[in-house]
């Protein structure tokens, strides 16, 4: 069974993302501290506020594991947000996976909240071309990457117009929350569970 | 473009759903893990748990039925009643809620407010006000609408944004229960003093009520209880009647 680490960095809701996994047929593991070696794919899950998650994960050793993490680590929300240089929020240096800043949205009522399109426009493994899926958004933040070659789905919320799924090597970022994403989430899990799957039977 | 939310509301006593059902091919009626993932099933867009316990047993039962419907409905979970400190929301969050309900204990100590945004971000930190008309402007109650705490609604909301609301939960108390269809000069007068999301509640009795909320009141997502449990609209009726008024709402194109 698939290995999956869900970084627990001391806020908000991961039993989501758990039971989440559990149901598209991994094994997650709750990790607050140590190695990830022995993981097949690692989610960062997107709970809380910037400025402590960055701070639990430097006190806990996490940064450094995480940038070193070679398998599929998926960053969801606040976690993909964390994949970034920096961020405004809390104004934190954060895992600088993606080249890029997180900043706020300029649409109101802030916080986004609800259900939106997310339009995929590159091939990834969250979707083909030009497909447009519902997904679950909760963020006042958005990543805005340097090389929009990174994006591989949008999202336009007002007249803001963000990234809301990035992916380079085997590092991807979705700003809504796939594991309160009803079915299309669930899709979305399974997939990123079969690639960790498939990377583990190559190496 | 983003979606306007329709959410059904349960209210749970000792882990039971308290008001009647109109699901009579449950299993178990009161179970609100059960109820919660038929709505999730018929296409609801968040479910919202109003703890009504008094007791700390109630309290902790609750808990189990977060974590319980966690583990089987994937739409998002709002947890109202009885939180008091950021250790409260704490809590709750953990067991698997992802926006807490905070109502009398921010009146209180407005501070609250902060310290929850503080520590878990201001997206998951939902005020709930409980307004009552008096002539031409709404004071805020508390403890489910008994108390008048002498406060200008309006001004509240507007202070619990500046404090760190993520959310604003607006229930019109001389609606609530009359099915008359909701406050909406309450819902547009917060909406004119605030930039944050509105959830209108109290006194739904049709889907024209709930459309109404959102495209006369300014309203973000809509809220009801009974009209979901006990008579015969579905959410699905409720998202049609949205949709034919040019609504964008999520299940149908």
């Amino acid at each position: 069974m698939t290995r999956v680490a869900v970084i627990d960095h001391g806020a908000g809701n991961l039993v989501s993302m758990v039971r989440a996994l559990e149901r598209v047929g991994a094994a997650p593991t709750l990790v607050d501290q140590g190695s990830l070696k022995a993981f097949d794919a690692v989610v960062l899950p997107g709970v809380g506020a910037t400025g402590p998650a960055m701070r639990t994960l430097n006190r806990a050793g996490l940064s450094a594991e995480l940038r070193s993490f070679e398998g599929p680590l998926l960053g969801v929300c606040v976690g993909m947000q964390l994949l970034f240089e920096s961020s405004s929020e809390d104004d934190t240096e954060c895992l600088g996976l993606f080249k890029g800043k997180v900043e706020s949205l300029e649409a109101s009522p802030l916080p986004h909240i609800g259900w939106n399109s997310v339009v995929t426009e590159s091939e990834g493994i969250f979707g083909s071309p030009a497909s447009e899926e519902l997904f679950y958004f909760v963020h006042s933040f958005a990543a805005r990457p340097d090389d929009d070659a990174v994006v591989t789905a949008w999202t336009t919320y007002g007249k803001d117009r963000f990234a809301s799924v990035v992916a380079t090597g085997h590092v991807t970022g979705v700003q809504f929350h796939p594991e309160r994403s009803g079915d299309a989430g669930l899709d979305l899990l399974t997939r990123f569970v079969a690639t960790a799957t498939e990377a583990r039977h190559v190496a | 473009m983003l979606r306007k939310r329709v959410i059904p509301c349960l209210d749970v006593k000792d882990g039971r759903v308290v008001k009647g059902t109109r699901f009579v091919n449950l299993t178990d009626e009161g179970d609100p893990v059960e109820l919660a993932r038929r709505y999730a099933a018929e296409g609801a867009d968040e479910i919202c748990y109003l703890d009504i316990s008094a007791t700390p047993d109630g309290r902790s039962t609750m808990l189990e039925t977060i974590r319980d419907t966690a583990a089987t409905v994937f739409i998002p979970l709002t947890v109202g009643g009885g939180v008091r400190s950021v250790d409260d929301m704490r809590r709750v969050l953990r067991a698997g809620a992802d926006k807490v309900v905070i109502n009398s204990a921010a009146v209180q100590r407005p501070r609250l407010i902060q310290e929850c945004a503080r520590a878990f971000g201001r997206q998951c930190v939902v005020i709930a006000i409980d307004a009552r008309r008096t002539g031409r402007s709404w004071t805020l109650h508390t403890h489910g609408g008994r108390v008048d705490v002498h406060l200008d609604a309006i001004a509240w909301a507007a202070r619990a944004e500046r404090l760190g609301a993520g959310e604003l939960l607006i229930t019109s108390i001389d609606r609530d229960g009359t099915k008359d269809g909701y406050d909406l000069a309450l819902l547009r007068a917060i909406r004119n003093s605030t930039t944050i999301p509105i959830i209108a509640s109290g006194g739904a009795g049709r889907p024209a009520d709930l459309t109404a909320a959102i495209v006369e009141g300014a309203a973000d997502a809509v809220l009801a209880a009974s009209i979901f449990h006990r008579s015969e609209y579905s959410i699905a009726e409720v998202k049609a009647d949205l949709a034919s008024a040019g609504v964008a709402v999520r299940g149908i194109t």
